[in-house]
């Protein structure tokens, strides 16, 4: 593990292939959570922070407990509760000790416990690297749920600037509400594929 | 091979399930216990019409006394008066409000000063050079109070400012937040007559560039004397809803036509056989529609009278009342000033 392998994890986690834009997962939040900004930065902490512990703790039970048990076609239907009951926990200790914080971002817990974007970051981070050394470390799959984190909210953000703007234009009226904001969705994955120079460059 | 799936599958459900009701009886526990049976009287549909995304918030924060009870609009006065009960507190009453807009000069009445026609929004209209009208507080007209409407109750008039149906609203107060203008206002909804404008400019500067904007002439004031509920601050009269007053003299002396009178036509009162001619209503009568001698029954001029009611208080052998005008008859409806 050195700082290039770092720095290359994070950029494609982040950029190139972006969980919303690079994979399409997590598209449905996207839409519902991005009709005003506020919504959509704690929306994008909030799944930061279960996407960083999900990782975490997928990449545990994946390497100590299903490959020595040879049952990694287990993944799915052990990580889907896992998942569900870790982020449900997390709402109830982050109720306890920082109530404020929770206030904000407690409404968007049940939405990300069964989520694809969260289930998604952590099979990427057990899955195959690209890079040499066949998988992910810990850290690497920890950084990785982070950064597939900061995308989202990125994403989000990005998303909620452009539905704001949305709301004062005179948009034809079959194309109102979800058409348009797909079609915008689409056209900044199309930017944000100019991204993959990135990788090309590095190789 | 089904060893190891049901080992690791029934694992997983376990550590799953302890971690739950580990974290949910260890972390929860400070929960106030009135939250639960105050969200269970309410309507549970998450409107959003208290402010508030999810029922179960507005149940938080009514438990902590931080939210009125009688703030769940759908779930309406029977359950502000069982969550009061929860609460341990008397039940109070709410009084139901509706959305009136302070403004009347449509393109008939109000002079244009320029041609606004930037993007269709009250907000982006305000910014940019503040409308097409010369007076700085009326209606845009452009409908932002329209568009957070949730019952459809708002629509922007062929005379171009905004109008509330009464039938429709529900007092939610979106379009009071909505409008850049402040010019929605929530008053009970028993009330039927408002002032239609806002303008705190000078009256002979008012005159030039409305029909109908307020010159603060303050005979409203003086028809309003008795109950002192119409007073004159910043330059505008301020309705006080809270005192005896129906403002119908109010708005029927009104010189400029500035009141909204939102019932069409006004009952007319009559004054029957009983009449013992003590002319004691004579006076009274703010609009001198009741003539009549001394010891001889009263007659009312049905032209003059503009149905305030203020003789019925007066009259010590019950011989008046409100007739017609809404198609009913209000034999002694109560509108007793002192």
């Amino acid at each position: 593990m050195n700082v290039h392998t770092i720095a290359e994890i994070a950029l494609s986690a982040l950029l190139v292939n972006n969980i919303v834009l690079g994979r399409f997962l997590g598209l449905c939040p996207l839409f519902s959570v991005s009709k005003r900004l506020s919504g959509a930065i704690w929306f994008g902490i909030a799944a930061t922070i279960v996407m960083t512990l999900s990782s975490m703790v997928l990449w545990l039970v994946s390497r100590h407990i299903l490959v020595p048990l040879s049952a990694r076609y287990l993944e799915i239907a052990v990580f889907v509760p896992l998942i569900a009951a870790l982020v449900l926990a997390s709402g109830h200790a982050l109720e306890r000790f920082a109530g404020d914080t929770f206030r904000r971002i407690g409404v968007y817990f049940p939405l990300l416990a069964v989520n694809c974007a969260v289930i998604g970051a952590g099979l990427i981070g057990i899955g195959p690297s690209p890079h040499a050394g066949g998988g992910f470390s810990f850290v690497e799959s920890a950084i990785n749920g982070f950064l597939s984190g900061l995308g989202f909210l990125l994403v989000s953000v990005l998303m909620a600037g452009m539905q704001e703007r949305l709301e004062l234009t005179a948009v034809p009226r079959a194309m109102r509400g979800a058409p348009i904001a797909l079609m915008c969705a689409g056209l900044m994955a199309l930017a944000f594929d100019g991204f993959t120079l990135f990788s090309a460059a590095a190789r | 091979m089904i060893f190891t799936t049901l080992l690791v599958l029934g694992i997983t459900a376990l550590v799953g399930g302890v971690v739950l009701s580990l974290s949910s009886h260890r972390l929860q526990a400070q929960m106030n216990p009135l939250v639960h049976r105050i969200e269970r009287e309410l309507p549970g549909v998450n409107c959003g019409e208290c402010g508030h995304p999810l029922c179960g918030v507005f149940a938080r924060l009514v438990a902590d006394g931080r939210e009125k009870p009688g703030g769940c609009i759908p779930g309406g006065h029977a359950t502000s008066v069982r969550i009061t009960s929860i609460m341990g507190n008397a039940p109070q009453a709410t009084e139901a409000l509706m959305a009136v807009v302070h403004c009347k000069g449509g393109h008939a009445e109000a002079r244009v000063r320029s041609r606004y026609a930037g993007i269709p929004d009250c907000h982006a209209a305000m910014l940019s050079g503040s409308g097409s009208l010369i007076c700085q507080e009326a209606c845009l007209g452009l409908g932002s109070c329209v568009r957070v409407c949730p019952y459809g109750a708002i629509a922007v008039t062929g005379n171009g400012i905004a109008a509330v149906n009464p039938a429709l609203c529900t007092g939610c107060g979106r379009c009071v937040a909505a409008c850049p203008r402040s010019l929605i206002e929530l008053i009970p909804r028993l009330h039927k007559i408002f002032l239609g404008c806002n303008n705190r400019d000078h009256g002979a500067h008012v005159s030039e560039y409305c029909a109908v904007g307020c010159t603060t002439c303050g005979i409203c004031v003086e028809a309003s004397r008795a109950s002192a509920a119409i007073s004159i601050d910043d330059n505008i009269p301020r309705l006080d809803y809270t005192k005896h007053e129906n403002f119908i003299t109010a708005a029927h002396k009104c010189p400029q036509k500035c009141f909204v009178d939102l019932v069409r036509a006004r009952p007319k009162v009559n004054i029957d056989t009983k009449c013992d001619g003590c002319t004691a209503c004579v006076p009274v009568c703010p609009v001198e529609a009741i003539s009549g001698e001394k010891n001889h029954r009263h007659i009312v001029n049905k032209e003059k009278c503009i149905g305030c009611g203020i003789c019925l208080g007066v009259c010590h052998v019950h011989a008046i009342a409100l007739w017609g005008g809404l198609g009913y008859r209000a034999e002694g409806l109560s509108l007793k000033r002192r």
